[in-house]
């Protein structure tokens, strides 16, 4: 009897040992909730099927997400062992101590060549041309836009657009063609509008959007290397992006007033407006017959140039970054290795995932793919990013305070606007001693 | 002394058998309470007044620096902070007014002979039992341009009400008046069923007009009643954050607990918002003191 009791005991004892022992090497992923989380669980199942190690990709709603990973940073939690966190945390998350520095990882691997220029630029360089490395560029992403191909492709739409303004009805090469498109087809009594943008003054959406009228007019947001604004994020330039971007609100459908990735992608799915501006991570939704009634008539098109012939988009997208505070970060490492062969990259792409793997990119077969892959090849060679300073959602939020009354609310001159937020940012700056 | 004004225990209780005094039971219920305050309300209270004086950042490894009074004045001479107040005030103002109007209104119809009236009134108190951000959501939908109900039912075309700047407050101020107002009936209907008939009587026999009955008589005896529900509600409003939040986005409508949560929890200015709480915290008991000291004044008339 006691003999079976022991054996009962060190039975339990053994499962329990090896139960540790196991949990021990599963990893855990943090990323926010949205399609290609789904995809890269589905990636990550071909680990465990390689290795025997389980990895499991948390989420959480985007608006919960920075909120959350900074919570568990701050506290110094090991819930998480990798983070696919924003462009605009390096900082943050990087002089926080929250991040492995990856620096002879990239090196050891030659990522800086192995990966898009501007994604190791904008997710894993920090400070800017420091050569110090935070996070493997792991979804790439800008922002595109959608549009409807047969209100563009209709011969009477066609017809009528040329002699109102002479030129011939196709996806716009400049914004002022965009405006002009945006412009005739605003019809609201038929219940048609011309343009979908982002408008949502919380965290980054309505910037992102702004960002895109501002680079393709060839402002910038400020020097990145001394931190000055002045003369930059309202130079005559970004006056112009901004009035042509209120301009466009004009043109959205009604209470078009705190739209972001979701509302922009119905735009379309209800057939509402001829242009959507969204991210590339969205636009598979907009292709699937199931979610999209208008599927078969939607085409995507890169983010058109400025008056000057600039042409950039706002980046989107994240690194891979391995948490400081895991408790696995040597198999953390081992995953990532894995993460970046070629084979893995190809599959992450077929899978939906946006690679950011330079060779996978520029492959006949990856451009080929999807309708829409060509301009988001395309845009991943001219993308800009906001700052990545730790202080970058006090930035944000001058940002929002000040553009969004002068877009939604018809407050104030883009000039008075731009000129209010060059002085914030410069406050913001001085109060964190950059740039002196 | 404290043990003289306890009950004593039952010398036949199975407490009392075990060898525990009133002082040991006393003590086994009040105890985990006192610790339970002092870690989750009184520690961090105090921890974030030391804060509130510091330049410490959550999001970072550096120490806080001492900075004296400079976060409050800061905040108190940022133009964007008082706009934020007083955002804040004209809520409370709209949003307490109509549930007291329309919370008291309702009390006064249910409180005469009524054919189903218990089925009315807990149709009625439906709305405050549902969650804040679930009535956000919907309301969201009920209010949309293109396809909302309320559009449709008033005739309103494509009337945009959480859109436009000037209109979206009020727009959030109508769907907490529509969850809240329930609760203000609920408290003056209890008031109400509690005046005394024979003060009708009296003012009948008198005959006294409707109006005049209602003020001196109805109003006056509902009056530390409805009072209670106006604090509560009061400081429900001051701190509103989940309608707004889910509802709009515009700069009119972020009440101070949407910009407080922005500092502290997307912004990581730790020291900052603490300052900014305990701005928000003196304001709210001093409201409070204001209308606990009229409540007091009522009842004593």
């Amino acid at each position: 009897m006691t003999t079976k009791l022991g054996g009962m005991l060190a039975g339990v004892a053994f499962g329990a040992l090896t139960a540790t022992a196991a949990s021990a090497e599963d990893l855990v992923i943090f990323w926010a909730e949205w399609d290609p989380a789904n995809y890269m669980q589905e990636l990550v199942n071909e680990y465990e099927e390689e290795t025997g190690i389980s990895v499991t990709v948390e989420t959480t709603p985007w608006s919960d997400f920075q909120t959350k990973a900074f919570t568990e940073f701050n506290a110094r939690g090991s819930a998480y062992d990798m983070i696919i966190g924003d462009s605009q945390w390096l900082g943050a998350a990087s002089e926080g101590g929250h991040y492995v520095d990856l620096t002879d990882f990239f090196k050891e691997h030659n990522l800086g060549e192995v990966m898009a220029p501007a994604t190791v630029k904008y997710y894993a360089e920090y400070p800017g041309n420091s050569g110090k490395y935070w996070a493997i560029p792991a979804e790439g992403d800008a922002v595109g836009w959608s549009y409807r191909k047969d209100w563009f492709e209709d011969p009477a739409e066609m017809a009528a657009f040329k002699e109102k303004y002479g030129y011939d009805l196709a996806p716009p090469a400049t914004w002022a063609q965009m405006t002009d498109i945006a412009e005739f087809f605003h019809r609201p009594d038929e219940d048609r509008y011309g343009i979908a943008i982002y408008t949502d003054n919380s965290y980054d959406a309505m910037v992102m959007g702004v960002e895109n009228a501002l680079f393709s007019y060839g402002a910038d947001l400020g020097d990145f290397e001394t931190y000055k604004v002045e003369g930059y994020v309202n130079s005559p330039e970004a006056v112009a992006a901004l009035e042509n971007y209120k301009k466009l609100y004009g043109y959205t459908p009604p209470g078009w007033a705190k739209t972001f990735f979701v509302e922009n992608n119905q735009a379309i799915t209800e057939g509402l407006v001829a242009m959507s501006m969204n991210y590339f991570a969205f636009f598979p939704a907009l292709l699937n017959e199931a979610t999209n009634p208008h599927a078969a008539n939607t085409g995507f098109f890169a983010n058109p140039a400025g008056p000057g012939g600039d042409q950039f988009a706002a980046l989107g997208g994240q690194g891979i970054s391995v948490v400081k505070y895991s408790e696995n970060q040597e198999e953390s490492m081992k995953f990532l290795e894995w993460f970046i062969k070629d084979e893995t990259q190809k599959r992450w792409a077929e899978l939906g995932g946006y690679t950011a793997s330079a060779a996978v990119l520029e492959s006949e077969e990856f451009r080929k793919a999807t309708p829409y892959n060509e301009a988001f090849y395309q845009t991943m060679f001219k993308v800009k990013d906001f700052w990545a300073v730790p202080e970058f959602a006090e930035l944000l939020t001058s940002a929002n305070q000040r553009l969004y009354p002068f877009i939604v609310g018809d407050e104030g001159t883009a000039e008075e606007t731009l000129n209010a937020l060059a002085a914030d940012w410069t406050a913001t700056f001085k109060k964190y001693g950059r740039g002196e | 002394m404290a043990s003289d004004v306890m009950t004593k225990l039952d010398p036949k209780s199975k407490a009392a058998a075990k060898g525990f005094s009133d002082l040991t039971i006393r003590n086994l219920f009040i105890i985990p309470t006192i610790v339970f305050l002092i870690v989750f309300n009184i520690f961090p209270l105090l921890y974030s007044l030391g804060y509130s004086f510091t330049d410490f950042r959550a999001s970072t490894n550096n120490p806080a620096k001492f900075v004296g009074l400079q976060n409050y004045r800061d905040l108190l001479s940022d133009p964007f902070i008082w706009k934020n107040f007083s955002i804040t005030a004209k809520y409370v103002l709209i949003s307490v007014t109509g549930q007291v109007v329309v919370g008291f209104g309702l009390a006064m119809l249910l409180n005469r002979t009524l054919p189903l009236k218990g089925l009315i009134t807990t149709l009625l108190l439906l709305p405050m039992m549902l969650s804040m951000a679930v009535v956000g959501l919907f309301w969201k939908l009920l209010y949309d341009p293109n396809f909302g109900i309320i559009n449709y039912f008033l005739g309103l075309g494509k009337f945009e009400w959480l859109a436009d700047p000037d209109v979206a407050l009020w727009a959030i101020a109508i769907v907490d008046i529509w969850m809240w107002a329930p609760f203000v009936m609920l408290l003056s209907l209890a008031g109400l069923s509690a005046v005394p008939k024979h003060l009708y009587e009296a003012a009948e026999i008198d005959r006294a007009g409707s109006l005049y009955t209602f003020f001196r008589i109805t109003l006056p005896m509902v009056a530390p009643i409805l009072m209670i529900a106006i604090i509560f509600r009061t400081m429900e409003a001051f701190k509103t954050f989940d309608l707004a939040y889910v509802l709009s986005s515009q700069p009119t409508t972020e009440l101070i607990a949407i910009r407080l949560y922005k500092m502290a929890f997307q912004e990581w200015q730790t020291g900052m918002s603490s300052a900014f709480a305990y701005i928000v915290l003196i304001m709210v008991v001093a409201i409070t003191n204001i209308y606990v000291k009229y409540l007091n004044k009522v009842k004593a008339r």
